[in-house]
């Protein structure tokens, strides 16, 4: 997959701003190659994501979107380094991915991706302690700086039994961001809140990003969401996961017209040949 | 045209909290007292020693049923002779060494079972086979493994607590979610260092519903072996007072051995038990 490729397929008027067509970009971040992904369950292979390729550059919020069975989350999960890919390469910063590692931290949809038998400070002081990036006080002061990021300050004490799924989600965001991990993997973490919540979810995540510029990849069903969070979205189809196109979300502060306009084209590029499925923010 | 009755709408202005009878009000201190766990529990047991009491006056028979204060009076009796807390010590200490070799073998055999395949199947199958057994159908064979003395005691103590335990626990690491799993591999961890930080104190209820069914069997086991060769390792213990004071016919003093076991495992169930639940898994949000 080379830049020029890439750059082919973006429509005009999504063109990124500052970037022209013709120049090259920097080396990649994330640099997944023809990735092919197969699982066995009891009685059959299953092939997750047939030859996908895409690049996330420093900085993105580099979305996956696509129904279900588009191997989305499998192929998330073989960037974090569970699971190996039967044919093509995951490069993050120029070294191949062979296992999980602190450099790429997880964000679950599960509410129970929090250790329940360590507070909110505990939870993420015992990221920064075991996977050795740092000890004592420093890590104590890193997990509390960032906790406060996401407004849970009143919380440190806590265990997560007594926190609402929305808190828990926050604790975990808070946990990956505490690492500074080259790149954050999300995994549909806002999918089991309520719609409310869920905004509200959204919104703080994009001010985290405005501070602290980290580079996301974030996997989601929902177009409006992958609209509003990211800046480049990849578009699969299912059954393998296959990339369809991969496109530049609209400007934050553009129109919320633009977006709409967005969303029903990515809308009729991935349901095109499927009955209308009811989708919600 | 519609398919439905058209309404005027409701406005309502709420009102204020003054206005109700009741908001919040504290319980009658009655209503608090029956709240409390133990009050209810004691007031039970007295009951139960009451009908005891009642029961052996009207039997009037202290070679069947001696009653409760008799069987007070020789617990205390025992207590200040020092007898009956001399032989609980040696009862406890025999306990401890069988119940801890128990743990430890069940540790390893655990830990072998979450991390290889053939552990698994071994535990599996050993489990299956053995934990039918009643440990003591095994006495006899460990009197001429071990000969008489601590070490059949141990070994048929460990057979006890093993094998629940490790069932127990190997339940509960199976159970552990795979986002756990996968969130301590995401810090790095694997190997020992993943059962250790992250399946052990996920599985912790698995495990401690483990030990208590281990510490109990345990405890009935060591009884009845003590009953069946009584003196055996030179100095008796609870097995053998209660042996020794039957064939004395000291009733009430067979009844005071009873006691002090119920006494031990009540102890060892609402006070060492229950501390650990509290600290742990209440805190935790594992249990209610």
């Amino acid at each position: 997959m080379t830049a020029a490729r890439k750059q082919a397929i973006l429509p005009h008027k999504n063109r990124p701003r500052g970037i022209m067509p013709d120049q090259t970009l920097p080396p990649p971040l994330l640099d997944v190659r023809g990735v092919t992904l197969q699982y066995k369950t009891r009685d059959h292979l299953v092939t997750a994501t047939y030859r996908v390729d895409f690049t996330v550059q420093r900085s993105d919020r580099f979305i996956l979107l696509g129904p279900s069975g588009c191997g989305k989350s499998t192929l998330l999960k073989a960037v974090g380094g569970y699971m190996a890919p039967t044919e093509g390469d995951i490069i993050l910063k120029g070294t191949r991915v062979t296992r999980p590692g602190p450099d790429r931290m997880m964000v679950f949809q599960e509410f129970d991706q929090l250790l329940p038998w360590k507070t909110v400070l505990q939870n993420v002081m015992f990221a920064l302690e075991t996977s050795g990036r740092l000890r004592g006080k420093a890590a104590r002061d890193r997990a509390l700086h960032y906790i406060e990021k996401v407004h849970l300050t009143r919380f440190v004490d806590a265990y997560p039994h007594t926190l609402s799924g929305g808190m828990k989600q926050r604790v975990a965001i808070a946990r990956g961001m505490a690492m500074e991990p080259d790149i954050l993997l999300m995994d549909e973490p806002f999918a089991a809140l309520d719609a409310l919540t869920r905004r509200r979810m959204q919104d703080e995540l994009l001010q985290l990003w405005d501070d602290t510029r980290f580079t996301v990849l974030f996997v989601t069903h929902s177009i409006p969401e992958a609209v509003k969070i990211g800046n480049r979205i990849l578009l699969m189809s299912p059954h393998p996961g296959q990339v369809k196109a991969e496109w530049n979300s609209v400007a934050r502060d553009a129109d919320p017209a633009l977006a709409i306009a967005l969303e029903e084209r990515i809308h009729s590029v991935l349901f095109a040949d499927r009955v209308e499925e009811q989708e919600h923010v | 045209m519609s398919d439905y009755l058209l309404r005027p709408e409701v406005n309502r202005s709420i009102r204020g909290a003054e206005d109700f009878g009741i908001v919040e009000k504290a319980l009658t201190p009655w209503e608090r007292l029956y709240h409390l766990v133990w009050l209810r529990k004691t007031v039970l047991l007295i009951v139960l020693a009451a009908i005891w009491e009642i029961y052996g006056r009207y039997l009037d028979n202290p070679l069947l049923v001696p009653t409760f204060t008799e069987t007070v009076t020789a617990l205390f009796e025992g207590l200040r002779s020092g007898l009956i807390v001399d032989r609980a010590w040696t009862t406890l200490k025999v306990l401890m060494l069988g119940f801890s070799v128990g743990v430890f073998l069940a540790a390893v055999l655990t830990i072998l079972a979450i991390t290889t395949r053939v552990g698994t199947d071994f535990l599996e199958t050993v489990t299956a086979m053995l934990s039918p057994l009643p440990a003591i159908a095994l006495l006899p064979l460990a009197l001429i493994w071990f000969g008489l003395g601590i070490g059949s005691l141990v070994f048929v103590m460990v057979h006890s607590v093993l094998w629940p335990l490790a069932l127990n626990t190997n339940a509960g690491f199976r159970a552990v979610s795979s986002t756990l799993r996968m969130v301590g591999r995401n810090y790095g961890l694997s190997g020992l260092g993943l059962v250790l930080k992250i399946l052990i104190p996920a599985a912790f209820p698995s495990i401690l519903a483990g030990l208590k069914i281990g510490w109990a069997f345990a405890w009935r086991t060591l009884i009845a072996a003590e009953l069946v060769f009584g003196v055996a390792s030179g100095k008796g213990g609870l097995g053998w007072y209660i042996f020794e004071s039957k064939n004395q016919l000291d009733i009430p003093e067979v009844f005071a051995g009873l006691l002090t076991i119920i006494v031990i495992g009540l102890v060892v169930e609402n006070v060492i038990f229950r501390t650990i639940e509290q600290r742990t898994l209440r805190r935790w949000g594992m249990q209610n």
